[in-house]
């Protein structure tokens, strides 16, 4: 009984997994297919002649859908928002968990009740305060907006406020000043809350969608997201190639998961927890 | 991917204990970098947006004239140009809600409750629930447009169906809130999960030691132990699918008509695809204030059942 009952819910579960899973071999296989068998009838799962002719195509670097320009924006715009979020952002948390200023706690009243603000209030001034700036059709507009969100203050507050502060305090008796103790003791003690916040900030501009697709106007300043959006019009039926350019925005976001599923996992439990 | 950070609204504020005071400026100088980007993205853009409701702020014109409350009035006025548009994704955007809201609310805990054991490969399943959320709203849309087209589509084949998945309904409904819900179920499992084992396990062998049977446990200990991260994730998953967009504008493009064209679709097109931005921007504010009484009336409910 105890024996039915285990191997039930391992079904249950590998049942459940095979759900998840399948789409994505699916488009990994369908990038690997030619043409014809792609959009053959019945259709085939796995490949039965492997290709990288979509992979070929895609690379081709046709003028209105560059992809290796796509992919160098979208490293390019994820990794400088990721840094910025970390500088700021820390910083930030800093001062609001360790020094003691007037308005301290309105401030940060107001920084956490922007939490509660939907994101689409912001798209229509954004993108007129972005183009005031000349920002529009730039990756400064992928960049620098996106790093004003509340979380990562939010975040590293929290975990700052939880450090111990003895060795804070008898570096301040040594006469270190609140740069030195940031830098030197706050910062190395807070490193799986950075890689935590790193990896998430990188992953949300990473997959970043309705924002790139109205402030870029050009095809040499897309990121992948929108990218995807142009190859879904521009190779209609030409699946495999769509399903290439899905796969070439999929592998770094797969990567770092895989690389730091812990980061990921526990960032969101504990975002959770707090609730 | 829905954004994380934003769904991270709830906090807890912790008193902090300060160190010493120091320079008068200190503060200010770890603050500026921020302060600057908050102000200039965040709280700036949060006051304009009502600025430009009161006006007719067409983006391509030099002259913006003021209208005052004019683009709010024609939300609801029946023979304006935008109302029976901006109803119809009102509907749209509530019937997914409505739709998405149960079902994820509900299979991640059934999924939490699976993975709530010691196994071997238990870090391996919670890793593969949690992946298709990694990646990006663009990758698994364009997936699943293929995946659904209604001749050739991997779908229609397994089913041995020719179901129209993007174009007709109720088809295009059932179809955007599968892939949601098969798109962010591992989200909610994963805080589920950290809920769970949250709970002491004492109260379930005090509850053992009281006879109650596995059902009774789920019931009295389980449950009512999870309320709080359930109203977490009632919350920001009313508020995710409130906020769905990606979905409509690759995989339906909100057919059949403008069906399934939810209101972030038709404010995105209003104000940045026709530049229509007062209107937009007001349409933005009615969205927020409904979505502020949902909220409201959520967290009443969840406190009337404690």
């Amino acid at each position: 009984m105890k024996a039915l009952r285990a191997s039930a819910w391992y079904l249950m579960l590998t049942g459940f997994a095979i759900l998840v899973i399948g789409p994505l071999l699916w488009m990994v296989f369908t990038s690997l297919k030619s043409n014809g068998e792609a959009t053959r009838i019945p259709p085939t799962f796995v490949p039965e002649r492997f290709t990288a002719d979509g992979y070929g195509t895609l690379f081709e670097g046709r003028t209105q859908a560059p992809v290796l320009r796509w992919f160098a924006n979208s490293m390019i715009a994820a990794t400088a928002q990721t840094l910025l979020i970390l500088l700021v952002a820390s910083t930030a948390a800093y001062a609001l968990a360790r020094l003691e200023f007037r308005g301290k706690g309105p401030l940060f009243a107001v920084i956490v009740g922007t939490l509660l603000v939907p994101s689409f209030v912001l798209l229509i001034p954004n993108f007129l305060i972005v183009d005031r700036l000349g920002w529009l059709d730039s990756l400064w507009a992928l960049i620098v907006p996106g790093a004003a969100g509340a979380f990562g203050v939010f975040f590293l507050r929290q975990f700052f406020l939880g450090l111990p502060r003895e060795l804070e305090e008898a570096a301040t008796i040594e006469g270190a000043n609140h740069l030195h103790i940031f830098v030197k003791i706050v910062l190395p003690l807070s490193r799986p809350a950075l890689a935590t916040l790193a990896v998430l900030s990188f992953l949300g501009n990473w997959n970043e969608f309705i924002w790139p697709i109205y402030v870029i106007f050009s095809p040499d300043y897309f990121t992948l997201p929108p990218g995807l959006s142009i190859l879904q019009g521009a190779y209609t039926i030409d699946y495999p190639v769509i399903m290439a350019g899905a796969v070439l925005a999929s592998v770094p976001a797969l990567i770092i998961f895989v690389v730091a599923q812990r980061y990921v996992i526990e960032g969101v439990s504990r975002t959770g927890l707090k609730g | 991917m829905v954004d994380l950070r934003a769904r991270s609204a709830a906090v807890v504020s912790v008193a902090p204990r300060p160190v010493r005071r120091r320079g008068r400026f200190t503060p200010l100088f770890f603050l500026a970098p921020y302060l600057v980007l908050f102000c200039l993205f965040v709280v700036v853009p949060a006051i304009f947006g009502g600025w430009i409701s009161l006006h007719e702020w067409d983006y391509l014109l030099p002259g913006k004239p003021f209208t005052g409350l004019d683009n709010y009035l024609a939300l609801f006025d029946p023979d304006s140009r935008v109302s029976g548009d901006f109803w119809t994704s009102m509907k749209a955007t509530g019937i997914f809600t409505v739709a998405s809201v149960p079902p994820l609310v509900i299979l991640p805990l059934g999924v939490a409750l699976l993975l709530n054991r010691r196994f071997r490969g238990r870090t391996f399943f919670r890793a593969v629930f949690f992946m298709p959320f990694v990646l990006g709203v663009a990758v698994i849309s364009v997936m699943w447009r293929i995946l659904l087209d209604p001749n050739i589509g991997f779908v229609n084949h397994l089913l041995g169906a020719n179901i129209p998945w993007t174009t007709d309904l109720p088809w295009a409904w059932i179809s955007l809130v599968g892939i949601t819900v098969w798109w962010t179920l591992g989200f909610n499992a994963v805080i589920y999960l950290a809920g769970l084992q949250d709970i002491p396990a004492e109260l379930y062998d005090a509850a053992g030691v009281d006879g109650a049977n596995r059902w009774q446990r789920f019931v009295h200990v389980t449950l009512p132990g999870l309320r709080p991260v359930a109203l977490f994730v009632t919350t920001t998953t009313i508020l995710a699918s409130a906020n769905m967009f990606g979905q409509s504008f690759l995989i339906t493009k909100g057919a059949p008509g403008v069906e399934t064209r939810t209101t972030i679709m038709y404010i995105a097109q209003e104000g940045l695809r026709d530049y229509r931005m007062g209107s937009a921007a007001a349409m933005s504010y009615v969205l927020t204030l409904v979505l502020v009484a949902v909220s409201v009336i959520n967290f009443r409910l969840f406190r009337s059942r404690s």
